[in-house]
């Protein structure tokens, strides 16, 4: 009932600016729904996650602090390597496509990012962060998941959210959401005619099946891939992915999110070599982003976020890697983007029991800013309580 | 003499006396056991139902010869005939390669970079052929049970190949999994702390005294004895310093105990102080009772239930725990608990890729001598389940998570390739490489594609037809052939109408393409 009233609200309120009360949630409109008057889900959000936990701190690097150097004998990058960003810090060498981004003033560069009682499991912190749920506390559906059953994407969208080269579906993973898990639309599109919808629900196994199954029906429905892309996408796995994702962008149905997934960033030996590579497979993918969707004209309606489990600890390990940390650096970019550094540099000499970086923005907040400026939906009842917002994105 | 008489005498009255006594108290037993036994009947045979359920939750699939002669046995004979004909080693050759050294580290380092990328690749191969092997294995066992067990302690003590790189040493822990995968959970986890792909995987080898690696001690307690929420990261800093030391011999590729880096000092772990070596945190991790509880909900997840019963798990974990860590005496605990059988829990778990993939295979007996199996170890792998590359240390997820659009759209995809009479997927594969010239973009490229062309070349070498196969069924079974095809093929009854038609081969067509058939 909530999915239909939201999509007949969707269509009525073309034109309009979208203010409604949907059991106790209101919407206001997107600031850019105002001058750009379609659904709030027109903009678009993309999140990357760099799975098994980068190294913030060899990412977004506190260059000037002489603790670095001396905390990463071998690990730290050397100061005339460092992409400066300010007087104090500045990106690894491997981030450079990502400098005219930082230049024009599109990419936010945030640190210290993390939440109370942090917990040092990969799979409970993703978890956390995954669910936006406390430290101790244990919630079933992903954030996003949450996001779309109160206010679903218009039944004209293909889904809420595709998840694209990853089989777990994170933040999108819950019961009242559409998502997609796709490699490849064109594959999808072949297979999709050997999907079954209809049958009983006996079990909750076989409820789960035919859900899937009737997602994919409505998504082959709506998904048209034949843009032709002047952009030439990185030849990684990662720019196969950026590739996926454009050719989603492209088709005239939409979604509201997509998830990308970058693996490998668990760099507990040999973390200098592993990580470059992926960073400039991260920088390469995100750029050629920023140039399909330019070429689409939805640069301005999307924002792109990476997020990850943990950050890593501050002192090298003796196999020339980091072990799980805390507080991170995270990037957020995008056309409405405001650019510039947010967050606290990470305080390396007032480091917690474990060797740990304490946390200055909770990962909540991020939340928040994107359920709230990008959307006009209200956090609060998302997130179960109120997050200061970062004044990220331009109205 | 005449003294030793009455002796003797005296005592064989005694034996006599006490073993008619003895022999009247058993009668008496018996007697009463069976008075009991006139109230209850005798156990009742599990039926066919039960034996198809049984054989498919405990084996990759069953021939109609199988199920029949379950089907007679009550669930404790059923349970203890599967437990008999457990074995510990496979009965499938290795490839030769599985014992051979490592190089050494110099010979390493005097390669090439381009040596050295050789070397990767050499290793990417023989890891395809030990998933070969294994499916190999798991296809001919006499002993399904012990491929599931041995698959489902894989996932428990997840390692890969992707950061062990030297694929002998995957062979040798699938090896001591197997041993181990019926016996005694303490061994189990003893030998498997000391196994060099784990001390390599979860980088137990590199730690030492000055900087313990926490890697390990986190895992041992959060995934593979306790669970969350069941110690503190004071316990694991201090677990890893009792674990430095723990190596591997880089010449020899065993096990060794390096002194020099390993801590003697003092650790307090679980409230306990102690100058603990790794042995010892074993014990403590033995000792607490979460750990029982931990791997009876594990497993009643693989084999009973998608949500088993918190009342039931503390009745089995405590059958577990008295028997000193007996994993058989918990399976057959397991397989004969109402539980299992209970009406709610058939089919209703989501068969994983590498079960529904030699599932399929046994089934439909698609099993030539000379089957590649590398296309279906590849398939498997699409599907979400590369075995001996686990996605992370806590393995595959499991359940629901098997099935999203991706891999469901993969399955049926599979299914579709195998059951069709022309060879479809070509068409398809031909079709999207076209489209992606059209659109002056290259084909796909990337590990994922190669896997889906590599697939396609061998599954046009198949020679298995399904008409035929059906044909044969259908001489054998007679007038029963639907009713006993669709017995074999769906743990529950077709989801959606099944268009009655002559040949059988349609008939399977349709029950496969089923929701269904992802059930077990």
């Amino acid at each position: 009932m909530n999915r239909r009233n939201f999509c007949q609200l969707g269509l009525l309120g073309a034109g309009v600016p979208l203010i409604g009360n949907l059991n106790g949630v209101s919407w206001a409109a997107a600031p850019i729904a105002v001058t750009n008057p379609v659904t709030a889900y027109r903009n678009l959000l993309i999140l990357v996650e760099l799975k098994g936990a980068n190294d913030g701190l060899n990412t977004v690097i506190p260059y000037a602090d002489p603790l670095y150097a001396q905390l990463r004998p071998k690990l730290a990058i050397a100061r005339d390597q460092v992409l400066t960003l300010s007087e104090r810090e500045g990106l690894h060498p491997s981030l450079q496509p990502l400098m005219p981004l930082w230049q024009n003033k599109e990419l936010a560069v945030i640190q210290g990012i993390g939440y109370p009682n942090p917990n040092l499991s990969h799979f409970r912190s993703i978890e956390i962060w995954d669910t936006a749920s406390k430290s101790d506390e244990y919630l079933g559906a992903g954030w996003l998941a949450r996001v779309f059953a109160e206010a679903p994407a218009p039944s004209q969208f293909a889904a809420d959210g595709v998840v694209v080269g990853s089989s777990d579906m994170g933040p999108l993973s819950g019961a009242q959401v559409r998502t997609i898990a796709l490699a490849d639309t064109r594959q999808f599109l072949q297979q999709a005619r050997l999907a079954k919808p209809d049958g009983d629900q006996r079990n909750a196994a076989l409820k789960h099946i035919l859900g899937v199954e009737s997602e994919i029906v409505h998504a082959a429905a709506k998904l048209n891939t034949n843009y032709l892309f002047k952009t030439e996408f990185p030849k990684t796995a990662f720019g196969n992915q950026i590739r996926t994702a454009s050719q989603l962008v492209a088709s005239k149905a939409g979604m509201a999110t997509i998830r990308l997934t970058l693996g490998g960033f668990d760099t507990h030996a040999g973390q200098l070599g592993t990580q470059a590579a992926l960073l400039k497979q991260l920088a390469e993918g995100l750029a050629a982003l920023k140039e399909s969707l330019t070429e689409l004209n939805r640069w301005d309606s999307t924002t792109i976020m990476t997020y990850a489990e943990f950050g890593r600890r501050p002192k090298e390990n003796q196999s020339g890697g980091t072990d799980h940390g805390t507080a991170n650096a995270h990037f957020v970019m995008g056309g409405k983007v405001k650019g510039g550094l947010y967050g606290q540099a990470p305080q390396l000499d007032r480091l917690d029991g474990n060797g740990n970086l304490s946390f200055a923005v909770d990962f909540r907040s991020l939340y928040a800013s994107v359920i709230e400026q990008w959307w006009g939906g209200d956090s609060g009842k998302i997130l179960g309580g109120k997050f200061a917002t970062l004044d990220l994105l331009k109205a | 003499m005449k003294k030793a008489f009455p002796f003797v005498w005296r005592y064989l009255a005694v034996v006599v006396i006490s073993c008619l006594l003895t022999f009247v108290i058993s009668q008496s037993k018996a007697g009463a056991v069976e008075a009991a036994n006139a109230n209850v009947a005798l156990p009742a045979a599990i039926g066919v139902d039960g034996a198809r359920h049984l054989l498919n939750r405990t084996g990759f699939s069953a021939t109609p010869e199988e199920i029949n002669a379950f089907a007679a046995l009550s669930r404790a004979d059923a349970a203890d005939r599967l437990l008999k004909a457990a074995t510990i080693t496979a009965i499938t050759a290795p490839p030769g390669w599985v014992n051979e050294p490592p190089p050494s580290p110099a010979a390493v380092q005097a390669k090439s970079p381009e040596e050295r990328r050789a070397l990767q690749r050499l290793y990417g191969e023989q890891a395809l052929e030990l998933r070969e092997w294994w499916f190999r294995e798991m296809m001919t066992t006499p002993s399904p049970l012990t491929e599931k067990m041995t698959l489902f302690w894989h996932n428990h003590f997840a390692t890969s190949q992707q950061k062990v790189k030297f694929t002998p040493l995957l062979y040798q822990q699938n090896v001591l999994l197997r041993r181990n995968a019926l016996g005694n959970f303490g061994t189990l986890l003893r030998e498997i702390a000391h196994d060099p792909a784990m001390l390599i995987y979860l980088d137990g080898a590199n730690s030492r005294k000055e900087q313990p690696n926490e890697n390990f001690a986190r895992e041992v307690m959060e995934l593979f004895t306790l669970g969350e929420g069941h110690y503190s990261e004071k316990d694991i800093k201090e677990a890893a310093r009792a674990f430095t030391g723990w190596s591997v011999d880089r010449e020899s590729g065993k096990f060794m105990f390096r002194r020099g880096i390993h801590d003697y000092g003092v650790k307090t772990v679980f409230n306990k102080t102690g100058n603990f070596e790794g042995n010892e945190i074993i014990d403590l991790l033995l000792a607490k009772p979460e750990t029982a509880e931990f791997i009876t909900r594990k497993l009643s997840t693989e084999f009973v239930s998608p949500n088993p019963d918190e009342t039931e798990v503390k009745r089995v974990a405590a059958i577990f725990k008295d028997s000193g860590y007996n994993i058989a005496k918990l399976m057959r605990t397991l397989l004969t608990s109402d539980a299992f059988y209970a009406p709610a829990n058939r089919a209703a778990l989501i068969k994983s890729p590498v079960e529904f993939v030699v599932g399929t295979l046994k089934t439909f007996e698609i099993q030539t001598p000379n089957l590649n199996l590398r296309t279906f170890v590849i398939a498997s792998a699409l599907l979400g389940q590369n075995v001996f590359t686990p996605p992370n240390v806590k393995g595959w997820p499991g359940g629901e998570v098997w099935i999203n659009s991706a891999t469901l759209l993969g399955r049926k995809q599979l299914l579709d390739r195998l059951f069709s009479n022309e060879d479809r997927m070509e068409v398809v594969m031909r079709n999207i490489d076209e489209m992606a010239m059209r659109n002056g973009e290259p084909p796909p490229v990337g590990r994922e594609a190669r896997m889906q062309r590599q697939l396609q070349r061998q599954m046009g070498t198949l020679n298995w037809n399904l008409d035929k196969w059906a044909t044969q069924y259908q001489q054998a079974h007679g007038a029963n052939t639907r009713e006993d095809l669709t017995r074999v093929v769906l743990a529950i009854a077709p989801q959606s109408a099944i268009t009655v038609s002559e040949n059988p081969a349609d008939w399977v067509r349709q029950l496969v393409a089923d929701p269904a058939y992802q059930l077990k």
